[in-house]
Order: structure tokens, then C-alpha cells, then sequence
């Protein structure tokens, strides 16, 4: 048997718009119009819209495999012919074994059915059978930590308790290919890290990944290779750091290309004193190189930064304005440089670097370039906690009766 | 471990309706695959039973009383047609008019609410039909197979209507199950044209109300074919008289249904149950996208 896990091979899909006729008081009268008339049928062409374009790859099996690409890109069409629910136009879609989708986590609960009793009634539904659901009926409800509510109906849960239980059963359908889509968005960080270990675990079974996803850390964080995909076609498949990458400068020329705004920031970079970089040791020094290009005249631009963790929650922010460097105006054509020095404070994580353009005086965003960049931060330090207050230990020790005993620790193992 | 693998011609278009043409192209799986994953997913229509009936007896009152109140309500107002008829015609209402309308009763509203039901189940469960993968035909076989639970039942209410009418009983009786699957049959093929008709024309369900509630009068279960001399034969056209009539038969005169017309009634019925399966499985690749 191979190792191919999923292959598809110049896979089309292809959707209409418009004119769909979805009852019969519609269709009966366009029918005996469309005779009389004569319509050609070209006219019906025109709203074809192809959804999927020319799609190939091979992920082989215990692969992680990252899809990105921005909203609209097809991403979710992709999932859709995946995990079998739509047929593709033309092409076929190779998938041998089970597969798996964390996509729509709960369909098919019932509200009036008991957590107990949508377990099995979700089970069911993703394929598992009953006696294998009774095997892992603890481990589900241990997992979703419901334990309490189980004979209750579901149509008294919070909605997180809802995706915790939906969530519970999906991870233990033990599939070969696992479809993710943006089930990470939703739920509470705990969640998140929950589903993170969960394929990890998946992946260390030795089944396959596929991942969707907008959040490119994670992408970064899992998958091997990636998939990026534009306009339903794909742009580029690799290594995720490069399929990052031309996201990331696609997204940007997108940018740049909107003549509408009046000054835009065309590059970014963080840098370490031997050049680009984004490891850095926590406490050390970093550079933010800014460039923007003005396409109008504009006046008091004040350019920022800010610093964001993993959820983009806003840690740090500053600007050239108030570090009292004033602001400066700009006549079209011209272009502003400007470099930021940072210490970089921040506990070992990952962290996201945002740039932005600003009328300082009325706050009037010119441009804003989120997660421009990502910051991986370590340390020798086993601390937790977004900033490093760098610790050190100068005593330690216990004392009774006037006899003092040093204890020594043998060092703390770095978690990087 | 099964192999999925599709291919298409090359010049295939999406299965989709589309004005004039309603073209409906879609590849088609073979026969023997769609129906080993029917028996692998056959838990599935368990569930989804399961779900219907549970989810049907907690959110109403009534509770199992539920399953009775339709055949209870038919039989009623049978009464009352064929009290009207014996004083028209001057003969005397008998006991086992009285049998054969509650034994046509039951398996009517056994029919009408696995369309109902069945009409209603794909629409109803778009989140199933989008986002999760199984064979689609379990949704209405699991809407048949609630309204079978319910006329399990409203049967045995009635078997202890008729114990308690003396009814006496033949060996005719072993008709019952037979002809009650021919309706099994007749009822799930129907369930399955009209859940996939309803996910692409929203009027559908209006449509199949309308002929459920008039439908009533085309089939008889208020009245006896012979009731109406010669011409009762073009009532026996209707595929669910023969059944009806058949159960009156065995079940409340003792005597033998007549063969002929159960044999039509089973070849429509099968023609119906294969016909709506091929015809829902032809349309199934297009469910995800006509939500």
C-alpha cells in the first residue's frame, strides 16, 4: 500500500449564482417561458463561478498539511469535497481510510436529548459504532469534564459546554485523515490548547492532518507543508515557512495595489544585530525597520507599534510621536523610514508585531498592518507570563534551631 | 478499509437545477457500494429513530397517548361517515364496520406521518446534510422507522380494541405482516422522493399536505370499495387501497385478501421504494450545495 493518505488531482468545482429555482411556483412559469422565449443557453454559462480551480497535491500519511489562503480562496469548498459532502465537477479525490472532520463541532445534537444520549447520537453520526462508544464512554465524558451534567438536556448547557461535548466526541473517533477547520477560533484559550494536544497526539498516532486555517501560527506551529490557494487556484504548496511567507507578501501587495489610501507601509522588518531575524533571546535587542510610501499629500503621520501575544491581546504599544520625535508630512511619492529599537522584555512565547500609521493629533488610521511580523521569543528561564523580569534566586535556603542548610537545586530544564 | 475514489468525465457539469434544463447530473456510485455503506452505517438509522421518537415523546405532553391521538381521531370520525352511510342506505351499522375502520385507521396514519415526517427531515437536519458525511437515505428511513414505532403503538391499542370487541380471528391473519411491509415499503419510498423534492423546492411540503389531507378520500378508509358496486375497482388503483382493503380482509372478515390487487400493490410499492432510492441517491451529491 502506498503512503499516500489523500491525493486529489485536478479537482474543479464549480458553482452557480443567481437564478436558481427553489420552488415550483418559480419553475413552472420559467419553464413554459423558456420555451416560448428560446433563451440560449450561453446566457446560463456567464454565472458559472468555479470555486476550485486545477487543484492538485499528495499528503502523505503522518503529515501535518497546512491550506491557507485569504477568505473566499476556497478553502472551505476544499474541506467540503474532503470530507465527501460535495462531489467535485471534475477531477478525482483520492482518500483511502477513515476520515474525520472538526468542522462543524456538535451537528446533530439534539436539544432534548440528554449530554449521555447525544453522545452516542453524535457518535453515530461520525461514523463510530455503538459498542465502540460504550469503550470510550468515560474517556468521552472525563474528556468534555461534564460529568455532572450528563443526564441533563443539552438544550441547558452554555454554549461552551456544547462544543466541549461535541468536541469530546470527535477526538475520540481515532480517524486516519483529520479535517480541522477553524474549530480553534471558537472556544476559550484552554479549548484551543486542548485541540492543539489533541493532534498532536493524532499526528504522533500516525495519521494524517489537514488543516485550515487563518491563524498562520498555528499553521506554522504543526504543519510541514502548506497549501496556499488564492481565487480557488493554488499559488504556491511547500515548506509552511515559504507558503507563509508569499501569504503574507500577497496580502501586502493587495495592500499596497489600494491607490485609495493615502500613505501605505511597504515593508517591515525585524532584524537582530546580524540581520533578519524573528528567534530572539528574551532581553534582547531588537530592531523594527519601517518603510512607507505616501500617494497623496498627508500631514502629521505619526507611525506605531505594538506588541500582541498569541491571542492578540495588546501588550506593548508606542509610537515616533510619543517618544517625542514629532510627527512628519509627507508630499507624494515620498517615503518615510524609520527604525525602532526594543528591548525585548518579554517572557519565552510566541509573540505578534503590528505597524500602523497615524494622524497623531485626530487619531485617523492611514494604515495599519496587523501581525506583520511574528516574534519568537526564548529563554534560558523557566517562567511563564508574557513579560521577563528577569529573576534571579539570591537565597535559598531553611533554618531551624540556628543551623542553617543550603538546599541546592540542580537547574531548572529549559522549556523553549 | 474502503477505497473511495471518484472520477467524472471530463465535460461533466455540477449537479445543480437550473432553470428550463433542471439538469441533474451526477455521477453515480455503484449500486453495491451505496449499499455496503448503508449496512456500515446502519447504527445511524438506530440513532436517528431513536432521536425522532425520544425528541417526540419528551417535548409533548401527551407522551405515548401521542402515537394514538391520529388513529383515535380517523377511526372517530370513520364512525360517524359510516353511521351517516347506514342511515342513508338503511343497513345497520355492524361491529365489524366499526373493526375494519380502525384496522384501515392505523396503518393510514402510520403512512401519513412517515411522509410528514419525511417531507420535513432533510430540510430540517440541513446541519447534518452540509456538514457531516453518511448515505443521506437514512435520514427518511429514520422518519419512517419513528412513525413505525408509533404505529407499533396505535397497534397496540388497537389489538386490545379488538380483544375487547370479541373480534375473532383466522389464520388469514398471517396476511397482516405481509401486506403491513408492502406499506413499510410504499411509505419509505415516498418519504425518500419527497425529502429530497423538499430540499430543492420549498413548496413541496405544501403540496404533499395538501394530497395528505385529501388523500383521505381517495383511499379506503372510511368506506369499503364494495361500497361503491363496479366501480370500486378504480379506487383498488391506488396503491394503498389494495393494502387497506387487504387488512380489512384478513384482519376483521376473515377471509383472504384478494391476491391480484396485492400483487399490484407490492409491484407499485417496490417500483416506488427502488425508484425513490435511485432517484434520491441521483440527487444527493447536489443536497450540500441546494441548503
Amino acid at each position: 500500500m502506498s503512503d499516500v493518505a489523500v491525493r486529489m488531482e485536478q479537482v474543479y468545482k464549480m458553482f452557480r449564482k443567481g437564478e436558481v429555482y427553489n420552488s415550483l411556483r418559480d419553475l413552472i412559469p420559467a419553464l413554459t417561458g423558456r420555451m416560448f422565449r428560446q433563451q440560449d443557453l450561453s446566457e446560463s454559462d456567464k454565472r458559472e463561478f468555479w470555486a476550485l480551480q486545477d487543484m492538485s497535491f499528495e499528503v502523505e500519511r503522518g503529515e501535518a498539511f497546512g491550506i491557507i489562503g485569504p477568505n473566499g480562496a476556497g478553502k472551505s469548498t476544499m474541506l467540503k469535497l474532503l470530507s465527501r459532502v460535495m462531489k467535485p465537477t471534475r477531477g478525482s479525490i483520492y482518500l483511502p481510510g477513515k476520515c474525520s472532520a472538526l468542522i462543524e463541532l456538535g451537528a446533530g445534537f439534539h436539544q432534548d436529548l440528554t449530554g449521555r444520549e447525544n453522545i452516542y447520537l453524535y457518535g453515530t453520526i461520525l461514523g463510530m459504532t455503538k459498542r465502540e462508544i460504550a469503550a470510550k464512554f468515560d474517556d468521552i465524558v472525563d474528556f468534555s469534564g461534564l460529568a455532572e451534567f450528563i443526564d441533563t438536556p443539552i438544550k441547558r448547557y452554555s454554549s461552551g459546554m456544547y462544543t466541549r461535548l461535541g468536541f469530546a466526541v470527535a477526538s475520540h473517533v481515532n480517524p486516519d485523515v483529520l479535517l480541522v477547520d477553524e474549530v480553534l477560533s471558537v472556544g476559550d484559550a484552554l479549548f484551543q490548547r486542548r485541540c492543539i494536544e489533541y493532534m498532536q497526539t493524532i499526528i504522533q498516532n500516525g495519521a494524517t492532518v489537514l488543516f485550515v486555517s487563518h491563524n498562520l501560527r498555528t499553521v506554522a506551529e504543526f504543519c510541514s507543508r502548506t497549501l496556499l490557494i488564492d481565487h480557488g487556484r493554488e499559488v504556491t504548496t511547500g515548506p509552511t515557512a515559504k507558503a507563509i511567507t508569499e501569504y503574507r507578501s500577497r496580502l501586502q501587495q493587495r495592500r499596497q495595489a489600494d491607490q485609495s489610501r493615502p500613505v501605505v507601509i511597504t515593508g517591515v522588518e525585524v532584524r537582530d544585530n546580524n540581520g533578519p531575524c524573528n528567534r530572539f533571546q528574551t532581553g534582547q535587542k531588537a530592531w523594527i525597520d519601517i518603510e512607507a510610501v505616501a500617494h497623496q499629500a498627508c500631514s502629521k503621520i505619526a507611525v506605531v507599534i505594538t506588541v500582541l501575544d498569541e491571542n492578540h491581546y495588546e501588550l506593548f504599544a508606542t509610537s515616533t510621536e510619543r517618544l517625542r520625535q514629532g510627527s512628519v508630512s509627507l508630499n507624494p511619492g515620498e517615503v518615510l523610514r524609520c527604525t525602532f529599537e526594543i528591548d525585548l522584555g518579554l517572557g519565552p512565547g510566541a509573540y505578534y508585531l503590528s505597524v500602523g500609521l497615524y494622524r497623531y493629533d485626530t487619531e485617523h488610521r492611514f494604515d495599519n498592518w496587523q501581525g506583520t511580523a511574528s516574534l519568537f521569543v526564548w529563554s534560558t528561564d523557566d517562567t511563564t507570563g508574557p513579560v521577563n523580569l528577569f529573576p534571579k534566586v539570591v537565597r535559598h535556603e531553611v533554618s531551624s534551631s540556628g543551623v542553617t542548610r543550603n538546599q541546592v537545586n540542580p537547574p531548572v530544564p529549559n522549556r523553549s | 478499509m474502503t477505497l473511495r475514489v471518484w472520477s467524472r468525465r471530463r465535460r461533466d457539469k455540477t449537479p445543480h437545477l437550473s432553470g428550463a434544463s433542471a439538469r441533474l447530473e451526477c455521477a453515480q456510485q455503484p449500486v453495491r457500494e451505496s449499499l455496503n455503506e448503508l449496512y456500515k452505517y446502519r447504527e445511524l438509522l438506530y440513532m436517528l429513530a431513536y432521536r425522532d421518537i425520544k425528541a417526540r415523546y419528551k417535548q409533548s405532553v401527551m407522551g405515548l397517548l401521542w402515537a394514538i391521538l391520529m388513529p383515535v381521531l380517523i377511526v372517530m370520525a370513520g364512525v360517524v361517515v359510516r353511521y351517516a352511510y347506514a342511515l342513508a342506505s338503511g343497513k345497520p351499522l355492524e361491529t365489524a364496520d366499526i373493526v375494519g375502520v380502525a384496522v384501515k385507521a392505523v396503518p393510514w396514519a402510520f403512512l401519513v406521518s412517515s411522509v410528514r415526517f419525511g417531507c420535513n427531515c432533510l430540510v430540517g437536519n440541513s446541519n447534518l446534510v452540509t456538514k457531516v458525511y453518511f448515505p443521506k437515505e437514512i435520514v427518511p428511513m429514520a422518519a419512517v422507522l419513528a412513525s413505525l414505532f408509533d404505529f407499533a403503538v396505535a397497534s397496540a391499542a388497537l389489538l386490545i380494541l379488538l380483544i375487547a370487541l370479541r373480534t375473532s380471528w383466522s389464520v388469514y391473519l398471517l396476511w397482516a405482516p405481509a401486506l403491513l411491509l408492502n406499506m413499510i415499503l410504499l411509505a419509505a419510498g415516498i418519504a425518500m422522493v419527497v425529502s429530497a423534492a423538499s430540499l430543492f423546492f420549498r413548496d413541496v411540503k405544501y403540496i404533499v399536505e395538501v394530497a395528505l389531507t385529501f388523500g383521505i378520500f381517495f383511499t379506503p378508509v372510511f368506506y369499503d370499495v364494495s361500497m361503491l358496486g363496479s366501480k370500486g375497482k378504480w379506487l383498488l388503483l391506488n396503491p394503498v387501497a389494495p393494502i387497506l382493503e387487504g387488512l380489512n380482509a384478513c384482519v376483521a372478515h376473515q377471509h383472504s385478501p384478494q391476491l391480484l390487487w396485492i400483487g399490484y400493490s407490492l409491484g407499485f410499492a417496490m417500483a416506488v421504494f427502488f425508484g425513490g432510492y435511485f432517484f434520491f441517491k441521483h440527487l444527493e451529491p447536489a443536497f450540500a450545495e441546494s441548503v
